[in-house]
C-alpha cells in the first residue's frame, strides 16, 4: 500500500471552513503534482475531503502570537494533513 | 515629489503596489529591444552581486541600460525605489522545454523585516509567455509575510495566485518579499526571464506623482482582501499596509476604518 498526502489550508481553524491553498504528494507515482499546477482546489472545505474518503492525520495547533509580534503575518495558519492509502 | 519628465506612477498605482506587492506593465518594451534580448541572453548573463550605481554596472548603450531607459520602466522604478538606486544583482532565468519541475515557492534573498524601506526586483519577459510555458508564479499580497526564502516551498497552489501569461516586452516590478517561483515549462519553447534587483539610496517617501494622494481609491486599494489569505489575517495585512503607507507618505495619522488608531488609543497613558 502506498500513501497519497493532501494538505489543505483553511480559512479558519474549523475543519469545515473554506480551502484557501492546497498541496498534493502522490506516493503511488501515478501523478506528478508540482508548484503552481492548478488554480482550483480539489475540495471547497476540509469536511468535503473527509466525505471523499481522505483521513485526517494532523491539524495545526492554535498558537498565540509571541508578545510584541501580534500584528506580524507569516505562514498560512490553518494547515490540515490528510492521507489515502492505495 | 522630485521634478522629472518621467511618467511617474500615481498614488493609486503605488497603493496598489503596496497591497499587491507588484506593478505590472504589459508589452512596454519595444519589439526591437525584445528581439535583441534573446541574442544578448544566449551570449550569457553572469550573475553578479555589485551594490553599485546603474551607470557603473551597465555600460552606456548596453542592452540593460536601454531596457532601464524605456520611459514606462524608468518612471515606475523612480516612483518606487527613487533616483540613483544601486544594482544589487542581475540574473537570467531560463526554463528549458519540458523541464521536470517547478521552483518551490520562495522569497528572494533572506527574511527582510524592514518596515519603511524595500528593494524592487525587475522581471522582464522578452517574448510572449503562454500558459504552458511556465510563467512566473506569484502570490499577490504575500510580500509583507515574514517568511524566509523557500520555507514556503510546502505550498503548491493558492487561491488567487498569478500564473503569469503576458505579451512580449512585459516588465513586472516586485516588492522584495513577494512569494514567487518559476513554474514547470510544459511547452516546446525555451522561456527567458531577466531579473535585476535594485536597492534604494534615498528614503522611499513620496517618490511618485502625489497629485492624487487624497483620492479615495488609495484606501480602497490598500483595503483589498486576497482569496488565499485567512480572513482574520487579512485584517492584519491591512494594518501592516497602513503602517507602510504611513512610512511612504510621511503621514503618521493615515488610517483606514480606524484599524491602526483603535489599537493605539490609550487615554491618559504614557506613550
Amino acid at each position: 500500500m502506498k500513501q497519497q498526502v493532501l494538505v489543505l489550508y483553511l480559512n479558519t481553524s474549523g475543519l469545515d471552513s473554506e480551502v484557501l491553498a492546497w498541496s498534493f504528494y502522490d506516493g503511488t507515482g501515478t501523478t506528478n503534482p508540482t508548484t503552481g499546477d492548478s488554480d482550483l482546489p480539489p475540495y471547497d472545505t476540509g469536511t468535503e475531503a473527509l466525505r471523499d474518503g481522505w483521513r485526517l492525520f494532523q491539524a495545526s495547533q492554535l498558537v498565540p502570537p509571541y508578545p510584541g509580534h501580534e500584528y506580524d503575518t507569516s505562514f498560512l495558519k490553518h494547515e490540515f494533513w490528510f492521507e489515502k492509502l492505495e | 515629489m522630485a521634478t522629472t519628465s518621467l511618467p511617474l506612477l500615481s498614488s493609486v498605482e503605488v497603493a496598489r503596489f503596496v497591497a499587491h506587492g507588484f506593478h505590472r506593465m504589459d508589452g512596454v518594451v519595444p519589439d526591437e529591444l525584445n528581439e535583441e534580448a534573446i541574442e544578448v541572453f544566449d551570449a550569457g548573463v553572469p550573475v553578479v552581486y555589485r551594490g553599485e550605481p546603474v551607470a557603473k554596472v551597465f555600460e552606456e548603450g548596453s542592452f540593460a541600460r536601454r531596457l532601464l531607459d524605456v520611459p514606462a520602466v524608468a518612471g515606475a522604478l523612480r516612483s518606487l525605489v527613487g533616483p540613483d538606486p544601486l544594482v544589487d544583482h542581475q540574473a537570467l532565468h531560463v526554463r528549458s522545454p519540458h523541464e521536470g519541475a517547478a521552483q518551490p515557492l520562495h522569497g528572494d534573498a533572506i527574511i527582510d523585516t524592514r518596515p519603511d524601506a524595500f528593494d524592487v526586483q525587475l522581471m522582464y519577459y522578452p517574448h510572449e509567455v503562454t500558459g504552458t510555458m511556465g510563467g512566473t508564479l506569484s502570490v499577490p499580497g504575500s510580500h509583507l509575510r515574514r517568511t524566509n526564502e523557500s520555507d514556503t516551498g510546502r505550498y503548491q497552489n493558492l487561491r488567487g495566485q498569478t500564473r503569469l501569461t503576458c505579451p512580449a516586452g512585459t516588465v513586472v516590478l516586485l516588492h522584495h518579499g513577494i512569494w514567487h517561483g518559476g513554474r514547470r515549462n510544459d511547452s516546446d519553447r525555451r522561456r527567458y526571464m531577466y531579473k535585476i534587483r535594485f536597492n534604494p539610496t534615498v528614503p522611499q517617501v513620496r517618490l511618485w506623482d502625489t497629485a492624487d494622494l487624497d483620492d479615495p481609491r488609495v484606501a480602497e486599494e490598500l483595503s483589498v482582501y486576497f482569496p488565499w489569505c485567512e480572513h482574520a489575517t487579512g485584517r492584519l495585512e491591512i494594518y501592516n499596509r497602513i503602517k507602510l503607507w504611513r512610512a511612504m507618505t510621511g503621514d503618521a495619522s493615515f488610517d483606514i476604518d480606524l484599524w491602526a488608531t483603535r489599537v493605539a488609543n490609550r487615554p491618559g497613558r504614557a506613550a
